[in-house]
């Protein structure tokens, strides 16, 4: 039971960051469309960070 | 993470780091190396032929350029060449025109020459012929011993006319 | 060498159809059993057991099993060798003697020791015991796991992911002897390569280490990737969401950029400069711990939780026409698993490709941080 309440906080939190990732990417492409491939790299190893981080806490915490 | 570690399988670690070490030696030697190796020299090749394809388009303008400077040489030497010809037939002709205006006016001063001599000596024989005449006139009239005034001068009048019919 | 190739082929399907020809009528389970690799699922909980089951490494490969109408469990594959470490040494069976059996009922005697398989791990059962005893959350209470080198369904997988590139690659490599530009397939790997050399290794490395690195990149990027779409043929590989390997290829990522450290990186890491002496320590251990523990397990962990994560969402999906049958009727529920299912497997494609760049590029950026040379202000 706590475990997925701790999952779903994990969700939540990893979420929200994966949103400002992925929206000020779209931001920064929006304003230099030239650099979206730059700036699309950056934010899948962000993302990636993330994501690891996220799936260490739920792994950790199984 | 307790299942996490109930899962983790030490054969299958085992195996995969041998079949992975394995694996990497065999793809370094037979795959990696080789293709790595030609891909570079193939980029290498492309490098040299681009640096190759420029410098013969540097010496082609190069060549481009001599060759306009040769036009351009080669105009300005016929221009000159034929600035010299002109001058020269310029020259020639001038000395031509003054050459001929000497003779010419030479020519003309010998004719006036004569001339003058010639008028001269027209000249003298009429002032001689008149003298003459006039001496002859004279004489006859003279001779006659002329009774009136009248017959003198239709004497004088016939002379004349007889002169100016001479 | 066309012969020789084709020779090979036939063999090989050969040696296939035998096996498999012998073992199709033998494999015949007990009836009313209960079964939890590959039986009838209805309910949800067994459609759980089932996909549990699937996650986990395997030790027969099982294409798929059907029940006869005498209520006989079929099973369509061919057994694996098992090798093990046992405490009298060595011992290899094949592990059809187990007949499919996963809850530790069917002991297999060999040089005097029983061995068992529960939960596709097997077990050696002490000496004098008879059968397996379980306490109350099924764990074995008189068995130990010896050490399990068998040829399993992921060694197999990765066996066959290796030939693979070794096959593809060596080709391409011997392209390049006759002719500039690889023709065929080469012609597909070679961009490949390139991307992962230019756009992975070359930026984060830098111009003058790269090249050492390469083999390794390469060799863990299409590893990972033929093993991340092998992972979603029908043939049921789940290599990438086997821990163990995910710990394998994270460990050679981390002693690759620890014994590669640059004199500037073992000074930043153990000798921090501009920072207070008595933080010196605490920082050296604090990035001790993160170039040890913490990025590798980050790398590890992502690229098994991805792929486990990948195929729990399709099996599930897969299994809404089973569970969702009684709520929606079998049309509707097979249309919606089939969509929703479709669906992932899209993005799972993206994803095993994703997984397999982000462990390369993450690798590449960890290289590139132990081997980078800081210019002295």
């Amino acid at each position: 039971m706590y475990n997925l309440i701790g999952a779903g906080l994990i969700v939540i939190g990893g979420g929200i960051g994966l949103g400002q990732i992925g929206g000020k990417a779209m931001e920064g492409i929006a304003r230099q469309p030239e650099a979206a491939g730059k700036i699309q790299t950056a934010m899948i190893i962000i993302g990636a960070l993330l994501e690891g981080l996220a799936f260490g806490a739920l792994i950790l915490g199984k | 993470m307790e299942t996490l570690l109930n899962d983790f399988s030490p054969g299958l670690f085992v195996m995969q780091i041998v079949i992975l070490i394995i694996l990497l030696f065999l793809m370094k030697k037979f795959a990696w190396k080789p293709i790595l190796n030609s891909l570079e020299e193939r980029e290498t090749g492309i490098e040299e032929a681009l640096a190759a394809a420029e410098n013969a388009r540097k010496e082609m303008q190069n060549l481009q350029a001599d060759n306009e400077r040769l036009i351009k040489e080669a105009r300005a030497e016929r221009e000159e060449i034929m600035k010299e010809a002109r001058s020269i037939s310029d020259v020639l002709i001038a000395t031509a025109k003054e050459d001929a205006k000497e003779v010419t006016s030479g020519l003309i001063e010998k004719a006036q020459l004569v001339i003058n001599q010639e008028k001269q000596a027209a000249l003298a024989e009429i002032k001689k012929s008149v003298a003459e005449l006039s001496i002859g006139i004279a004489e006859t009239v003279i001779k006659k011993e002329l009774s009136n005034k009248k017959e003198q001068l239709a004497l004088v009048e016939e002379l004349l006319n007889d002169v100016t019919l001479n | 060498m066309k012969v020789a190739q084709k020779t090979i082929k036939f063999l090989t399907i050969a040696v296939i159809a035998i096996i498999t020809s012998t073992t199709f009528a033998s494999e015949a389970g007990e009836k009313g059993q209960p079964q939890s690799d590959g039986g009838q699922v209805n309910t949800q909980a067994e459609v759980k057991a089932y996909i549990k089951h699937h996650l986990k490494d395997s030790h027969d490969f099982t294409l798929f099993s059907y029940s006869t109408d005498a209520g006989e469990r079929k099973h369509f594959g061919f057994p694996l060798p098992v090798i093990l470490w046992s405490s009298e040494g060595l011992v290899a069976f094949m592990s059809s003697e187990f007949h499919h059996n996963d809850d530790g009922h069917v002991l297999v005697e060999k040089k005097g020791l029983k061995f068992a398989k529960i939960h596709s791990k097997i077990y050696e059962i002490e000496k004098g015991a008879v059968a397996v005893s379980f306490d109350k959350s099924e764990h074995a209470t008189n068995a130990q796991k010896p050490l399990d080198l068998s040829i399993t369904k992921s060694v197999v997988g990765i066996l066959f992911a290796g030939f693979l590139m070794l096959f593809g690659f060596s080709r391409l490599a011997r392209q390049y002897k006759s002719r500039e530009v690889p023709r065929g397939f080469g012609r597909v790997l070679e961009p490949l390569v390139i991307y992962v050399r230019d756009e992975i290794a070359r930026p984060n490395i830098g111009e003058k280490k790269y090249k050492k690195f390469m083999g390794f990149l390469l060799t863990v990027f299409f590893f990972i990737w033929i093993l991340n779409l092998l992972g979603l043929t029908p043939l049921g590989f789940n290599v990438t969401g086997q821990i163990a390997v995910t710990v394998c290829l994270a460990l050679f990522t981390m002693v690759i950029y620890m014994t590669n450290g640059s004199k500037d990186f073992w000074a930043h890491t153990l000798w921090m400069p501009g920072v207070p002496y008595i933080l010196r320590p605490v920082l050296a251990v604090i990035e001790l711990a993160g170039f040890v523990l913490i990025k590798p397990f980050s790398l590890l962990v992502r690229l098994f939780a991805n792929i486990t994560a990948g195929h729990f969402v399709v099996m599930s999906l897969i299994a809404l026409m089973v569970t969702m049958k009684e709520a929606f009727g079998p049309v509707a529920s097979t249309g919606m698993s089939l969509v929703l299912a479709l669906f992932i497997m899209v993005i799972e494609i993206l994803v095993a490709f994703l997984q397999a760049f982000i462990f390369t590029m993450l690798s590449s950026l960890f290289i590139g941080m132990a081997v980078e040379e800081h210019e002295h202000h």
